[in-house]
């Protein structure tokens, strides 16, 4: 009976949602039925409409309808409890550090990366694109394992960090790790096509009036890639914050010291405390959807 | 001699890109580099440029070795094949960078962007962006950034190459003039050789990085040294140009 109750809406059902949130699902919507509005077929445009709505309300809008009631079915003030708990408001603050640290480190790594490659050519050129899309193709919960097996205690770097002192599974830097392993791609992946376009002339012109690099980044590279950047920083926060798998191996799930909202879910859910559960993940919700605004801000600002 | 390349040789990657290149050319004068695709001319003017490195060989500009002095010290001024316009500056504050960079103060570098935008004939439009811009405006306004901070030597990639059939001819008839106005020593690329025949006081003649033939148009023209600028140079062009320069002189 209580498998039944679970696999009715099942953890990671609800944890896609929200990364279907952030993916391409409304305004690529908006770009398929526009240039059918004036042709003929109207019974085949009916019934793809039908066809699409009828599977995002399955598949989007009813989960978040069932968060939402589920999170308020005890009422106003328990979610408010829940939501304000300590162990929730523990795991949001380690949600953000984490997305934070993703982000800067990655913005940064991004940035460098996608410039060194989009403007030298060097041997092994091909090589470094390929190994910076690795952990698009690989598992998060084998890019955990990595970091285990890595920094673990039977880890081949484990008796060093134990004779420093320094933990890193099972504790906040491994968290923080696993979500810059998860998220490293995106900034680059967005910044490279952008800055390789853009060609080296505009760069070479300044250069040969005499502009340092610093001015050329300034006035000649940043102004052409700063929604670009923006962009990739949304995608990056979004898979951060909803990052679940190589976390959820490498945190050890401790309450209030390694455990991110997604894993807390988790918890509550397993917990049989669905109410807390659904309330929390209200948050990450909310978070998805200020992300998603934020996203389609900058592409209509992109142009 | 203005600029002078000794025994350049370059490589990419193996490639023999310029091979033994030397020619010099004479203050004021305006040369052509000329030749088939890929047959080495960018490379050249990169490297006079200091935007490439020879692997062997001598750049003098003025007398002096530059092969080790940046390229923004050489007091060149570059045009490039698709003009490389700051696209998120408009035409006044692309013509201004140079002098900005420079640390020029505010007035005179607004007074020789005024001098610039009347000489390309644009003043009206100084707070355009470049995306705004016809071809031809972009061209123009490629040519006054270069010449902006005064260069003692203009380089021009291809300087025609985007711009339609039409509008090529009277541009580059108004090049011609500005040169020559300006006094300025010039280089320009072309594998246009009506183009190169019309504008140019001198043309040097590159096929698979190396020089072929060195000389003024009718000189070219009448004695071609090798095979392969017997067959590259169509003489009855020469003929048609030569009567159409003597119905309308420049
Ligand atoms: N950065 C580079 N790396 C490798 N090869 C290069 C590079 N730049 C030029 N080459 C090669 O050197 C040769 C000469 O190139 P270059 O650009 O000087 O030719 P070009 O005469 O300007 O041709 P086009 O008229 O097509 O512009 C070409 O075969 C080109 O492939
Ligand atoms: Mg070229």
């Amino acid at each position: 009976m209580k498998m039944d109750e679970r696999t009715d809406v099942p953890i990671n059902g609800r944890l896609d949602c929200q990364q279907d949130l952030v993916g391409d699902g409304i305004s690529s919507i908006q770009k398929v039925i526009e240039p059918h509005r004036d042709e003929g077929g109207d019974s085949v445009k009916c019934l793809l409409i039908t066809f699409c709505a009828m599977f995002l309300f399955v598949m989007l809008v009813l989960p978040l309808l069932v968060v939402v009631i589920n999170a308020l079915q005890d009422g106003w003030k328990v979610y408010k409890e829940n939501v304000v708990d300590e162990y929730t408001i523990k795991a949001l603050h380690l949600t953000l550090a984490a997305t934070i640290s993703a982000v800067v480190v990655n913005t940064i790594f991004g940035l460098f990366a996608s410039y060194l490659l989009a403007k030298f050519y060097f041997r092994g050129r091909q090589v470094l694109a390929a190994l910076i899309d690795i952990p698009f193709s690989i598992s998060p919960v084998i890019a955990g394992l990595i970091f285990i097996l890595t920094f673990g205690n039977v880890g081949w770097m484990g008796e060093f960090l134990k004779a420093h002192g320094i933990k890193i599974v099972f504790a906040v830097p491994g968290v923080i790790l696993a979500t810059i392993f998860v998220t490293f791609p995106f900034v680059f992946r967005e910044l490279f096509p952008v800055l390789n376009a853009q060609g080296k002339d505009e760069e070479e012109a300044a250069g040969l009036m005499g502009a340092g690099a610093f001015t050329i980044f300034c006035k000649v590279t940043f102004p052409h890639i700063k929604w670009t950047l923006l962009y990739g920083v949304i995608l990056c926060a979004a898979r951060a914050m909803g990052e679940f798998g190589a976390v959820s191996v490498i945190s050890g799930h401790l309450r209030g010291k390694t455990n991110t909202l997604p894993l807390h879910v988790e918890i509550l859910y397993n917990e049989f405390n669905t109410t807390a559960a659904f309330a929390v993940s209200s948050i990450l919700v909310i978070l998805a959807v200020l992300i998603l605004i934020a996203r389609n801000f900058v592409e209509w600002r992109r142009k | 001699m203005y600029v002078e390349m000794k025994h350049i040789h370059k490589t990419f990657d193996g490639f023999l890109a310029s091979n033994d290149v030397s020619f010099g050319i004479e203050k004021g004068r305006l040369a052509a580099l000329l030749g088939p695709s890929g047959s080495g001319k960018t490379t050249i003017l990169r490297m006079i440029a200091g935007l490439d490195r020879p692997d062997s060989g001598d750049i003098l500009i003025n007398g002096v070795k530059v092969n080790d002095l940046p390229g923004s010290k050489r007091g060149i001024g570059f045009v490039f094949q698709n003009y490389a316009l700051f696209r998120y500056m408009t035409v006044a504050d692309n013509i201004a960078f140079g002098l900005t960079v420079q640390k020029k103060g505010k007035a005179e570098i607004k007074r020789r962007v005024k001098e610039l935008l009347e000489l390309i004939s644009m003043e009206e439009l100084g707070r355009r962006y470049p995306h705004q811009l016809s071809g031809g405006q972009r061209q123009r306004v490629a040519f006054a950034r270069a010449l902006a901070p005064n260069p003692q030597l203009l380089l021009l990639d291809e300087p025609f190459a985007a711009i339609d059939a039409k509008v090529r001819r009277e541009l580059r008839t108004w090049l011609r003039e500005m040169i020559e106005r300006v006094g300025i020593t010039s280089i320009f690329v072309t594998h246009d050789q009506e183009e190169a025949m019309e504008v140019a006081d001198t043309i040097i003649i590159t096929n698979q990085g190396s020089i072929e033939q060195i000389g003024a148009p009718e000189d070219i023209c009448r004695n071609p040294k090798t095979g392969f600028v017997k067959e590259f140079v169509d003489v009855r062009r020469y003929e048609i140009l030569r009567q159409m320069r003597e119905s309308s002189p420049l």
